[in-house]
């Protein structure tokens, strides 16, 4: 029954005839993984190369912490995500639970952890490399901190799409508080599941090549604009 | 990263968020169970509804424990689900003002199609599931306290049978993870009439046991407590609980088929 050929094709066949639900499909997955690690990256740079430059007592906890919650299953984010967001919960007023901003609150959980503990690692390498000319012209460690980010840009594209393949790869958070509602929450990954539980595999498996031809492109992109930025600076 | 591409970027996004989100207010969340939802049913009767009311209704499709938890969080407008004496207790609890029979389908049994254990020539269902597990062959199980688990380990009680050992296998999983894993292992498996249907992946699976009268399995349609949660939209769910039972209503589950089958047999009082 099931070949991968039958799944290329039907890869192939969706995207040609460019299905309405595909494209919303698509989009919001771009959209609510793409704005999980925005938001993620604004926090999580600033904070990670803090984290490399100071000095205080529990810092190691904290760098441990960060290190395992790498590893935070996405269905427990999913779930805590729920139990705050649902209306019995705390922020139920808010009346978020099954809507893509519930879904980016729970991504952003994800992909925090990897860019601030992998921010911090290479901020520190860096530091360390460079810590007397640093000194030498008087920085503060507040100063400091702009100067290594940009530094340290190309490392950390690739620390930002390692955030990015996280979000966009995982099903049990956005499952989870989405509720994989039709035109409304439904994402590349949430669809992956149900015709999977359809019994619909090379539908299942056309939409898995579809998002990860979508994933390279987007990587080869960034790739691009990393390789050519390097070439300008010679 | 630019600056300003970041914050036109943030912006759009942003923009394009609460353009969804208000797109359509007139909207309420049904709490639904994964078989009604993956038959394809919801798809086949929620725009005859729209269409009358203007009000659209999103599925969130679950096992049947989890949709009467969100029911009692307070996170669904209204539920349709099929766990009779779990919606009583529901209503009973307080959660729900009222409980209306919307319609029914049927459970059946498929296994591999040698049939290890014989239980095509059974009398009835209890006398089937005994000829597994006395045979000892491979059963998957729901095991997610689901609707339809629930109604399974009912018939294993009444047929005198602890189903446990090597051969009873629980996956902890709906319905669809639940058929694809009975195919690929050769097991016995208990399911729904409409999922089974709408099933793309049988292998070698195969209907073995259906008919008895033990095997009705009743939807329920539960009106949520405006007492209890008072935020919940109660008027569109009313319609939508109206709708249900209605001539219209009924008339479009009845329409609604799979490889020319019905599906679901509306019965409303």
């Amino acid at each position: 029954m099931l070949t991968s050929d039958n799944a290329f094709s039907t890869a192939l066949t969706l995207i040609l005839s460019m299905d309405s639900a595909l494209i919303s499909i698509v989009m919001l997955s771009l959209q609510v993984s793409l704005m999980a690690v925005l938001i993620a990256s604004l926090i999580s740079l600033p904070l990670g190369a803090a984290l490399a430059l100071w000095r205080f007592p529990g810092r190691n906890v904290v760098i441990v912490a960060l290190n395992a919650l790498m590893g935070l299953p996405p269905v427990v984010a999913g779930l805590c995500v729920y139990l705050l967001l649902s209306r019995a919960g705390p922020l139920g007023e808010w009346g978020l639970l099954f809507t893509p901003t519930a879904m980016v609150i729970a991504q952003v959980i994800l992909v925090l952890p990897i860019i601030a503990a992998l921010t911090r690692q290479q901020v520190e390498a860096l530091h360390s490399e460079y810590a007397e000319q640093l000194n030498s012209l008087g920085l503060t460690r507040l100063r400091m901190i702009p100067t290594l980010l940009w530094d340290a840009r190309f490392g950390l594209l690739t620390v930002i799409l390692a955030g990015f393949g996280r979000a966009s790869a995982e099903v049990g958070a956005v499952m989870i508080v989405g509720g994989n509602i039709d035109g409304v929450t439904r994402v590349m990954t949430t669809s992956i599941v149900l015709e999977t539980s359809k019994g619909n595999l090379p539908m299942a498996l056309g939409l898995g090549i579809i998002l990860l031809a979508l994933v390279t492109m987007i990587n080869a992109i960034a790739h691009m604009i990393g390789e050519t930025a390097k070439r300008r600076l010679g | 990263m630019n600056k300003t591409t970041a914050l036109i970027t943030a912006g759009t996004l942003g923009l394009t968020f609460s353009a969804t989100l208000m797109a359509a207010d007139d909207y309420i969340t049904l709490a639904s169970t994964t078989s009604t939802e993956n038959s394809g049913l919801f798809d086949a009767i929620i725009p005859a509804f729209s269409e009358e009311t203007g009000v659209d209704v999103r599925v969130v499709a679950v096992g049947t424990g989890q949709a009467f938890e969100i029911g009692r969080r307070g996170d669904a407008d209204s539920l349709l689900v099929h766990d009779t004496a779990g919606e009583e207790q529901f209503v009973a609890d307080g959660y729900a003002t009222e409980r209306l029979n919307v319609m029914y389908n049927d459970f059946v049994i498929v296994g591999p199609s040698d049939d290890p254990a014989g239980i095509h020539d059974s009398e009835t269902v209890i006398d089937a599931m005994q000829r597994i597990a006395e045979s000892e062959s491979p059963f998957a199980s729901r095991g997610d306290d689901s609707g339809t688990n629930r109604a399974e380990l009912r018939l294993w009680e009444d047929a005198g049978v602890t189903p446990q050992g090597e051969w009873y296998r629980e996956l902890g999983s709906g319905m669809g993870p639940t058929l694809n894993t009975a195919a690929g292992m050769d097991a016995y498996t208990f399911t729904d009439r409409a999922t089974w249907v709408a099933f793309d992946n049988p292998q070698d699976l195969t209907l073995l046991f259906e008919g008895d009268e033990a095997l009705f399995n009743q939807y329920g349609s539960l009106l949520l407590s405006a007492e209890r949660h008072p935020h919940l939209k109660h008027d569109l769910a009313a319609q939508w609980h109206e709708w249900l039972v209605s001539d219209k209503g009924q008339q479009a589950i009845a329409d609604f088929e799979v490889d020319g089958q019905q599906l679901f047999f509306p019965n409303a009082e």
